[in-house]
């Protein structure tokens, strides 16, 4: 069923599929919480998908040790960094999502986002 | 020797991230004043780049920190950039001084000062998006961007902004979400972030034939997140409470430019990453074409459903995305002309109508329905002026911005043989339901009613400063479109 670029592409398939349990979180469910929990899976499997092609095997990390300044003996440091940068984004973003959640909840005392819409309309009237 | 000028951009992005953390421990009046004097130092400076650039008649390159093209980060300037530079910094300022009554009115006191913070914080990121030449910095600066928007609609603590804010954030995040996984897969298919280096990469792989579906699938995930981002239909969900319940300036903000910066991205990562031949040939045009008819059709439609003047603007909002969209969707150099003159009538057009019905809802007991707005263009009589422009240049009439921006669509679809007709059909529509639902608002306004309120003189001046200058702006647009539809065109072939 599957070729062989399944199996020597596994980590790549692996991002994806995260990628879409997170997205389809993030989308349809109606808890707060666990939309955030899919936004983070989302983002973690966007990083590893940036990790996964950033690495050669057998090489190191990008940091000089023991004065060897071959380029071939290190891997990429560029995809790292996107990944560093990328984190900071999504735990300011997580941040920003959990003080919106507490707000919400001590107003309309649920995390369902549905029944917080009915309880803002019921205000309304 | 490079002139001086040509540090603007990079000046104008820290001026405004500096503006923002110096804002946030200094008291409400002096972040107000600080947040004026930075957008307008930011508008200056934009303007006298632009005139450097239309001079030269020739783009520059910025290199940060001085490392050389394939490693360092790169800003760039071109007509495109330091015009919607200057448009967005303008108005900012605008939007600001005539949101500032219900900015000291809605916020509680201690936290007037964070709502500057985040005004800078969305100017820094908007400069960025529209100068940078890096994707990925582009996308830290979308999410920056979305994060300081989402601030300013929840800083006033009602229910339903906290709720609006929410619904914003997730539909922005899914987007983003998208957004940063067709970056991801496009530095992965060319090995390189700056726009000019992947365009060149891209070509080489266009040549060879060797990723023709992993391309197209990253251009439509890259296109398909902006697009959520900026509310294209059916994504528009989040609009109306959106623009609706947050402070005026909020909804002048995000609709006038937040939206905005996205899709002047869009545009630019069409013509600078992916090159204008290949994105003709892809089918991603088509598609976003059909949304922006469904988007124009379907906003007019509920927006004369609304009895709320706030959110009939909102989906008026969607509507004129949609414009933006057709505009894009044609396809030709006239069609990406036209979306941008659209993007800035809109921004100049929008923060007016927000503007001013928050000010005709003030001189109406504070009520946004249209049975309590009845009279008010006379117990306000700029206010009433100034929605009165707005709403006849929406609609498209000579001498208004609105009328040119339809008429470049118009014009532009000419070219496509296969779009002329379902262009001009929707475009005559909505014309007829933009005159339906705004001049039903207009007529509304000047009706006679009991009610004498009288508008407060605090906050009085700022307002009327910039009521006027808005109402200018649009006259300028629609008088003197042809300059400025020239400029654009260099500006676009510069790009390419």
């Amino acid at each position: 069923m599957f070729g062989g670029n399944f199996f020597a592409n596994i980590e790549e398939v692996v991002a994806m599929v995260l990628f879409g349990i997170g997205f389809t979180t993030l989308l349809l469910h109606r808890n707060l919480v666990k939309k955030i929990i899919g936004l983070n899976i989302m983002d973690t499997a966007v990083y590893f998908f940036l990790a996964s092609m950033g690495y050669i095997d057998g090489r190191l990390a990008p940091i000089l040790t023991d004065g060897v300044t071959d380029m071939e003996a290190y891997i990429n440091p560029i995809p790292s960094g996107l990944v560093l940068t990328g984190i900071v984004v999504s735990v300011s973003v997580t941040a920003m999502m959990l003080a919106l959640t507490v707000r919400l909840y001590r107003r309309y005392r649920t995390l369902d986002l549905d029944e917080i819409y009915m309880f803002a309309q019921k205000e309304e009237r | 020797m490079h002139p001086f000028c040509e540090n603007f951009p990079f000046f104008c992005i820290m001026l405004s991230m500096l503006s923002a953390i110096i804002s946030a421990v200094i008291g409400g009046k002096a972040a107000k004043w600080l947040s004026y004097c930075v957008s307008a130092a930011c508008t200056v400076m934009s303007a006298i780049l632009l005139g450097h650039v239309l001079k030269t008649g020739e783009s520059f390159v910025y290199m940060v920190g001085h490392f050389p093209a394939p490693w360092g980060n790169e800003l760039r300037g071109g007509v495109l950039e330091a015009a919607v530079a200057t448009v967005f910094s303008l108005v900012m300022l605008l939007s600001l001084m005539g949101g500032e009554r219900h900015i000291f009115a809605d916020i509680a006191k201690g936290k007037i000062n964070l709502y500057y913070t985040m005004a800078d914080l969305i100017l820094g990121a908007l400069l960025a998006l529209v100068y940078t030449n890096d994707m990925f910095t582009g996308y830290v600066f979308i999410e920056i961007s979305t994060i300081a928007s989402c601030g300013l609609l929840m800083i006033r603590e009602i229910g339903r902004t906290t709720i609006a804010a929410t619904r914003y954030m997730v539909l922005s995040l899914i987007g983003s979400g998208l957004t940063l996984i067709g970056i991801t897969l496009l530095y992965d298919l060319t090995g390189h972030l700056l726009m000019s280096n992947m365009q060149a990469s891209i070509a080489a792989l266009v040549e060879s034939e060797s990723a023709a579906v992993p391309l197209t699938t990253t251009i439509g995930l890259i296109a398909v997140g902006l697009s959520i981002k900026c509310g294209l239909f059916p994504f528009h969900t989040w609009m109306p409470d959106t623009y609706g319940y947050a402070t005026p300036a909020s909804s002048s903000i995000l609709s006038g430019l937040v939206s905005k910066g996205y899709i002047f991205l869009l545009i630019k990562i069409f013509w600078r990453v992916v090159g204008f031949d290949v994105i003709k040939s892809s089918r991603v045009l088509d598609v976003l074409f059909i949304f922006g008819l469904a988007a124009i059709v379907f906003g007019s439609v509920r927006a004369i459903a609304q009895g709320d003047s706030r959110k009939m603007a909102a989906y008026s909002s969607a509507t004129q995305i949609g414009y933006v969209f057709v505009g894009i969707g044609l396809g030709s150099e006239a069609g990406f002309v036209a979306a941008i003159f659209h993007i800035f009538c809109h921004a100049v057009t929008k923060p007016l109508l927000f503007t001013t019905l928050g000010a005709l809802s003030d001189v109406s007991g504070g009520s946004k329905l249209f049975a309590d707005l009845q009279g008010s263009g006379k117990r306000d009589p700029l206010a009433g002026i100034g929605f009165t422009v707005g709403a006849l240049s929406m609609v498209g009439l000579p001498l208004f911005s609105g009328f040119i921006s339809k008429l470049l669509i118009a014009t532009a679809s000419l070219g496509n043989p296969k779009r002329v007709l379902p262009t001009l059909i929707v475009l005559a529509i909505s014309v007829i339901l933009n005159a339906m639902y705004f001049m039903r608002t207009v007529l509304r306004i000047y009706r006679p009613s009991d009610r004498r309120d009288r508008p407060e003189r605090k906050h009085r001046v700022t307002f009327a400063c910039s009521v006027i200058c808005l109402i200018g702006l649009n006259l300028f647009l629609g008088l003197v479109s042809q300059p400025v539809t020239d400029a654009l065109e260099l500006g676009l072939r510069m790009f390419s």
